[in-house]
């Protein structure tokens, strides 16, 4: 852990962390130092605890982007007891920002489609930080239909930043692979479980998202822009996307996992380790392979027709708007007329 | 959802610019006020009155000049028989979300401004005596961009055309793509709406997409690259991101014609590209040639 990037909400955790391994450099403690040991074992967990509890949107977005934290490749290792890729998407090539293949769910067979970031500059180039071209969706879809025939739950693992914006990516379609995607998987005919791993950014994650089950980890977020882009907008008279008013954007969109179950935008908080997923994969590997056993489990007993009949109802209910009565219609069309009659 | 407003020209009169100001008086009309207007096209001063005459179109040059969701309808559909669909849905501010002024603020002065609850209008008529389902995205309200009032009437009309076995037209003018306002809410109407679109689609219903100027982000990336024919008009500006976000991200400058309907057309994403005054005999041809 030591080597890890340490985010500067992280400091007074690491202050303890720091102590603590200097009283167990004593090769020979006496009680008394066993007795400090204890307490500030336990000082680092309550302080862990009440970091990670008072995060705000912008802290979250840090942990879900910290370089150490479990990525796709990751959990194929700690969550899967066999991975079997798929490469290519049958048109145009193989996309290293979505990885695709057969694997293995507690003895279970799934579809697996899950992004990846990457982790060393190589790879990261590769998969051009997470942010897949059309190809990935393309080559995601396929998979996907290989799945349906053969009746296999398809389990998707999104991380990403957002779908890539790129000339390539314009040329062949980013538009229309991503809007394929939606309409296809509300209509595929075998359970689908999706967890947002770490960065939900927009189209380029909800292109694998159309799920029966969606779960958040704890620190992951989900939006609609990234904080970035929505800063440049909110405050491009006032610097644009400096840090502050990133910071600023990221808390001003509630997207992190607690405002998405509150809001019904998905069934399930992933609990994350103390201090999140980066500081103990295994933990955070031991929470998804719960979740997501368990999402397929349920599943399964639904027949394809139900099914289709759950997830069209998941995605037709969300949104928040008000009907007003007729009468006030006649008059002036403005907001203030507006009846609280319905919210869904 | 795009972090691009598009350039200055698709911009409607009372479009970006606007949302600035709300407090002019409600207007009626795409093209600017005023007896004359320069064209963007070809930057010649031409008569007003001839621009309206031609479906908001330049006399000179043939430039696409925005016009409203109301003036939409009226050129496509037979006289008098729009029966409007969920008018009654008003927005909310399910965020309690702040740009330069409060969203909430936001909504009434753009519906103030533009004369319309929201960004969509939805109903069915008839075009050339055809029946129709028919949802317009007006880009003149906050970049025509999808929040949930959008999503949800464009979800029903969708079922409805399903139900009642209606062809289904959308135009799409939309280049603020997923309304950022609204966040979440506005991500998921696209996988909302293109839910809808797979009933329809396995219902056998026809879709036919008109894009116009322009048409971006979240709603280019859902149910407006979905039609079974995607028509569009000249020289819209359609795409996934914005040119600027592109831009900084290749960091080289974009080919001419980046983003345009030709350059669709061109990739394979567009079926026909259609001249505004034609569009009336496009659709219901097609609709002659889809229908069981
Ligand atoms: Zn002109």
């Amino acid at each position: 852990m030591p080597a890890a990037p340490l985010l500067p909400f992280e400091r007074p955790i690491r202050q303890l962390e720091e102590k603590l391994a200097a009283l167990e450099a004593d090769p020979d403690p006496s009680s008394h130092l066993r007795d400090a040991v204890r307490a500030l074992r336990r000082e680092i967990r309550e302080k862990t605890r009440e970091v990670f509890e008072n995060l705000d949107a912008a802290q979250t977005v840090k942990v879900a982007r910290h370089a150490e934290r479990p990525q796709t490749r990751d959990y194929i290792e700690l969550v899967f007891d066999e991975f079997v890729e798929l490469h290519g998407d049958r048109a145009f090539g193989d996309d290293r920002a979505i990885l695709t293949g057969f694997a293995k769910l507690d003895g279970q067979r799934v579809l697996l489609v899950g992004q990846q970031k990457g982790r060393t500059l190589k790879e990261r180039t590769e998969c051009y930080y997470g942010c897949a071209h059309p190809e990935g969706y393309r080559k995601a879809l396929e998979k996907m239909r290989l799945a349906e025939k053969f009746g296999l739950p398809v389990v998707c693992l999104i991380d990403t930043p957002g779908a890539y914006p790129g000339v390539g990516a314009e040329e062949r379609g980013q538009s229309y692979a991503i809007a394929l995607n939606l309409r296809e998987m509300a209509r595929l005919k075998t359970p689908i479980v999706c967890c947002v791993i770490g960065e939900g950014g927009s189209g380029g994650a909800l292109g694998i998202g159309i799920g029966d089950h969606v779960a958040v980890m704890q620190f992951a977020y989900y939006s609609v822009i990234s904080p970035e882009g929505c800063a440049g907008i909110l405050y491009r008279t006032e610097g644009g996307a400096t840090p502050a008013n990133v910071d600023r954007a990221a808390n001003a969109l509630k997207f992190t996992s607690d405002h998405l179950l509150e809001f019904g935008i998905i069934e399930e908080v992933v609990e994350e380790p103390p201090g999140g997923a980066h500081r103990d994969h295994r933990a955070a590997a031991g929470a998804l392979k719960e979740s997501l056993g368990r999402a397929v489990r349920e599943l399964s007993g639904l027949s394809p027709d139900e099914l289709l009949a759950h997830r069209y109802e998941r995605f037709r209910r969300i949104g928040q708007f008000e009907e007003a009565v007729a009468a006030e219609i006649a008059g002036d069309a403005s907001a203030e007329d507006a009846t609280t009659a319905s919210s869904t | 959802m795009t972090e691009d407003t598009p350039p200055t020209d698709p911009v409607p009169p009372h479009g970006a610019g606007a949302q600035r100001s709300g407090n002019d008086p409600p207007k009626k009309r795409g093209v600017p006020e005023g007896v004359w207007v320069r064209c963007p096209g070809c930057g010649q001063t031409v008569f007003r009155k001839l621009v309206d005459e031609r479906q908001g179109l330049c006399p000179e040059c043939d430039h696409h000049f925005y016009i409203s969701a109301r003036d939409r309808i009226a050129h496509l559909l037979d006289a008098e028989s729009f029966e409007e669909w969920d008018e009654n849905l008003r927005p909310s501010d399910p965020l309690g979300f702040s740009d330069r002024k409060p969203y909430a603020e936001r909504l009434v002065s753009e519906q103030k401004r533009t004369g319309m609850p929201e960004a969509c209008v939805s109903g069915r008529g008839y075009l050339r005596g055809r029946p129709l389902a028919l949802a317009i995205t007006d880009s003149a309200f906050i970049m025509g961009s999808m929040g949930s009032v959008v999503g949800e009437k464009l979800t029903r009309a969708i079922e409805r055309a399903t139900e009642q076995k209606l062809p289904l037209a959308i135009v799409s003018g939309s280049g603020g793509g997923a309304r950022m306002h609204e966040g979440i809410f506005s991500l998921m109407q696209m996988g909302k709406t293109c839910a809808a679109l797979g009933k329809l689609n396995e219902a056998g219903g026809l879709f036919i997409s008109v894009l116009t100027n322009p048409t971006m982000g979240g709603v280019a990336a859902s149910f407006a690259s979905l039609g079974d024919v995607v028509l569009a008009e000249p020289k819209a500006l359609i795409g996934f991101a914005g040119p600027r976000v592109v831009e900084a991200t290749v960091k080289q400058k974009l080919p001419g014609g980046f983003q345009t309907s030709e350059f669709l057309l061109d990739h394979g994403f567009v079926d026909r590209i259609v001249s505004r005054p034609d569009l009336r005999g496009e659709i219901a041809r097609l609709i002659d040639y889809c229908s069981r």
